[in-house]
């Protein structure tokens, strides 16, 4: 009996405890949530909102630069996540070794991208790109190339540089993770690996990325995420350009808000198709992750 | 069971102070708007004594250009606080997207009371704002603002349903400017590509690109603003009179990218990725002539090696369209007085008497900003007359003035932008190989797509 009562009391701290945070998500989050979500069954122009139940759902498979958006944001998806964390978990286990030197200095420098603004960063590599900037120098000099190429006035090459982008802003955030797990994997498991006889690229395969799992997943589903909600390089590093061939989705929704004729409505379905392919893709990824059963 | 309580007791203290937090931040945001606050007090006031100027004398303005548009709003106070010495101008600096972003969200919300008195807007963007949010902006038809003394093309971009809804502000009217010492080396002069067609400029752009190695002009990947110019120059538009898209069967249009295409594939104009870098094309003397609107001019000027070896003329005109002229316009603003604002009579009659009403006014912020004014009176200043060094001891501002009033007028209309993005869409595939009709057809059918149609 006197348990249950300290049970209860420990419970009622609990609560206490978690209430204020609660509200606040509450207030924050999931009110405007749910207001957008009421938003997307209406349909107008400025002010002037209509109920119009899923027309704006139907609306956007029909709507061309949102289509070619949401390719691009797939595109980007596709390549650029398995890479980046490919590399991320190749540099966290080189960083992990014991006896590397300046290990400190050189975690410093590729997790240093990220404390750099998205703008500016995307700015920097538009000019680093430019038809006078230093890849197109270093190409003419190098022989590769006689005149400075228009990295992005094509669509294949403006992709790519949004890709490499993204691979220099994202990989060392996700090494950061990758670091943290194999802190907590046990140095007598690769030992026992050697003493088998495992080279380190199979006691990689088999020890590092099993154990690594979880934070694998967790990377994953943070980048996907992130890919999908894309917006300021689309904005400033090609204006979505070439003829929309590297606009994503976000800045798409951003323009049918603020640039054009404002449609909240039509935009809030678009946000809310973003929030139904992450909250699919993250549930496929945890139940293939998850084979604890 | 002590430490129980005590952890029990901390916990509610802590989440009181959140909870106390959560009120202080409500207090904050309340003393962010208390000018509102303010403001509410003073309608009180109007209302018990309409004619006292009251202690509420001031107005609040956005705009963006520390050097351009706010310095001409600062000048304006002081011109208008001769007059009125209590008067009070509080400018605040936001940038052009920042404007559009809050606009949208107040009008959407309804809460009016975060928006300024007066508000500059990109002309471009009147007619879509004034229709889509009715209730956001004040006509000006009985603010005593005589709007005669404004040129017809410049007041057409505030026009809806023939009410006046800005103060036209600034001047977009199209020059080109050559460098008449790159001309030279190729054996022409400034006369020679003066009042020319587009063909001609072909022609003689070719012979320059051959005998000098630079393309004759730039612009910026992907964006318009060359073919929204030379369309305009025509009178023609992207829309007809009531607001429909006209692209496939438009034939000025159609010559356009015609045009466009091959300046482009004839390597004469040269396609920059980005503003600084079409900026640099022409500071660095990467190419020979700018066609831009006028404001582009305190760009040309920052390269001050330059001096003297710049002239402006007219730009080229299209070689089959009925209305052909070698004039048009690229930009430009207006000011607009926003219905949420208290103090109406005070703001029509600043705006009266500045920007619509001053030719001493538009003789100050002429020399130091650039600031060409649309208001004609003053294009007879002496100020006006005055030879520019930079641009070889040419009386410029009186030319483009001149030029500004040869400008025909087109139709913006309310899609403008999406309009805008969809043609540069097009001429971007059109570059990349794919046809005009396509892609024109293409294009008319996003905007319409845009519209619901």
């Amino acid at each position: 009996m006197q348990k249950n009562t300290l049970n209860s009391k420990r419970n009622l701290i609990g609560w206490v405890f978690i209430i204020p945070a609660f509200l606040l998500i509450v207030m924050m989050y999931f009110y405007p949530m749910i207001k957008a979500l009421i938003l997307s069954f209406y349909s107008g122009v400025g002010a002037n909102f209509k109920f119009v139940g899923i027309s704006n759902y139907i609306h956007m498979f029909k709507d061309k630069v949102f289509m070619q958006a949401l390719k691009n944001t797939f595109l980007y998806l596709i390549v650029q996540v398995p890479i980046m964390l490919m590399v991320a978990l190749i540099l966290a286990t080189l960083l992990n070794d014991k006896t590397l030197k300046l290990k400190g200095l050189y975690r410093t420098a590729i997790f240093l991208p990220c404390a750099t603004s998205l703008v500016s960063y995307a700015i920097i590599f538009r000019s680093i790109f430019a038809v006078d900037g230093i890849i197109n120098l270093v190409l003419i000099k190098v022989g590769i190339l006689e005149t400075g190429y228009n990295f992005l006035a094509h669509p294949i090459s403006a992709r790519i540089v949004i890709i490499i982008a993204l691979l220099w802003r994202w990989t060392g955030y996700n090494m950061v993770f990758f670091l943290a797990g194999l802190q907590g994997i046990d140095p007598a498991v690769y030992e026992a690996a050697k003493i088998d006889g495992a080279s380190s690229i199979q006691s990689f395969f088999k020890v590092t990325v099993p154990l690594l799992k979880p934070t694998l997943i967790l990377t994953a589903i943070i980048s996907i995420n992130g890919t999908l909600q894309l917006f300021d390089e689309s904005v400033n590093l090609t204006y979505g350009g070439p003829a929309n061939s590297t606009i994503t989705m976000t800045h798409y929704i951003y323009d049918v808000s603020f640039k054009y004729v404002p449609n909240f409505g039509y935009a809030a379905a678009m946000a809310y198709l973003i929030l139904v392919i992450v909250a699919i893709l993250s549930f496929i990824q945890l139940k293939v992750g998850d084979k604890r059963e | 069971m002590k430490s129980k309580i005590l952890t029990s007791f901390l916990a509610i203290s802590l989440s009181l102070s959140l909870v106390a937090c959560g009120g202080g931040s409500n207090n904050t945001d309340s003393s962010g708007t208390s000018t509102d606050a303010s403001k509410s007090i003073t309608k009180v006031e109007e209302g018990s004594e309409q004619n006292s100027d009251g202690e509420e004398n001031s107005l609040t303005v956005w705009c963006w250009d520390p050097a351009f548009n706010i310095y001409s709003m600062d000048e304006a106070a002081k011109v208008y606080q001769q007059e009125n010495p209590d008067f009070e101008l509080n400018v605040i600096e936001n940038s052009w997207d920042d404007i559009q972003t809050k606009l949208a969200t107040a009008a959407v919300s309804g809460d009016l009371s975060t928006l300024p008195d007066i508000v500059l807007l990109n002309d471009n963007a009147i007619q879509k704002y004034v229709t889509t949010y009715p209730d956001l902006f004040e006509s000006l038809e009985n603010s005593g603002i005589d709007f005669a003394n404004f040129g017809d093309s410049k007041c057409a971009y505030s026009v809806i349903d023939n009410n006046h809804y800005a103060v036209p502000f600034d001047n977009g009217a199209v020059i080109a400017c050559y460098r008449t010492d790159i001309l030279a080396e190729a054996g022409y002069t400034i006369e020679d590509f003066t009042d020319i067609t587009w063909d001609e400029f072909i022609e003689k752009g070719k012979v320059v690109l051959e005998k000098t190695g630079k393309p004759m002009f730039s612009t910026q990947a992907g964006a318009s603003d060359i073919i929204l110019m030379m369309l305009q120059s025509a009178g023609a538009s992207m829309f007809d009179e009531n607001g429909n898209p006209n692209m496939v069967n438009n034939s000025v249009l159609y010559e356009v990218m015609e045009n466009y295409e091959s300046l482009v594939t004839n390597g004469i104009l040269l396609e920059m990725s980005s503003w600084d870098q079409y900026i640099g094309s022409f500071t660095n003397s990467n190419v020979c002539s700018v066609i831009n609107g006028c404001w582009i001019m305190a760009s040309i000027q920052t390269a001050e090696d330059q001096s003297g070896k710049w002239a402006i003329t007219n730009m080229p005109r299209l070689n089959n369209a009925e209305n052909a002229s070698n004039y048009s316009n690229n930009g430009g603003s207006s000011w607009a007085v926003l219905s949420s604002c208290k103090n109406k009579d005070l703001a029509y009659d600043f705006l009266g008497k500045t920007f619509a009403g001053s030719v001493e006014f538009y003789e100050t912020i002429l020399p130091k900003s650039g600031a060409l004014a649309t208001y004609l009176p003053a294009k007879d200043s002496d100020v006006y007359a005055q030879p520019h060094e930079f641009f070889s001891g040419e009386s410029v501002f009186a030319k483009i003035t001149e030029f500004a009033g040869k400008v025909p007028s087109n139709n913006t209309g309310v899609y403008y932008y999406e309009a805008r993005d969809a043609i540069a869409t097009a001429v971007t595939n059109v570059i990349s190989g794919s046809d005009i009709d396509t892609e024109l057809k293409a294009a008319e059918e996003t905007v319409r797509f845009s519209m619901g149609q």
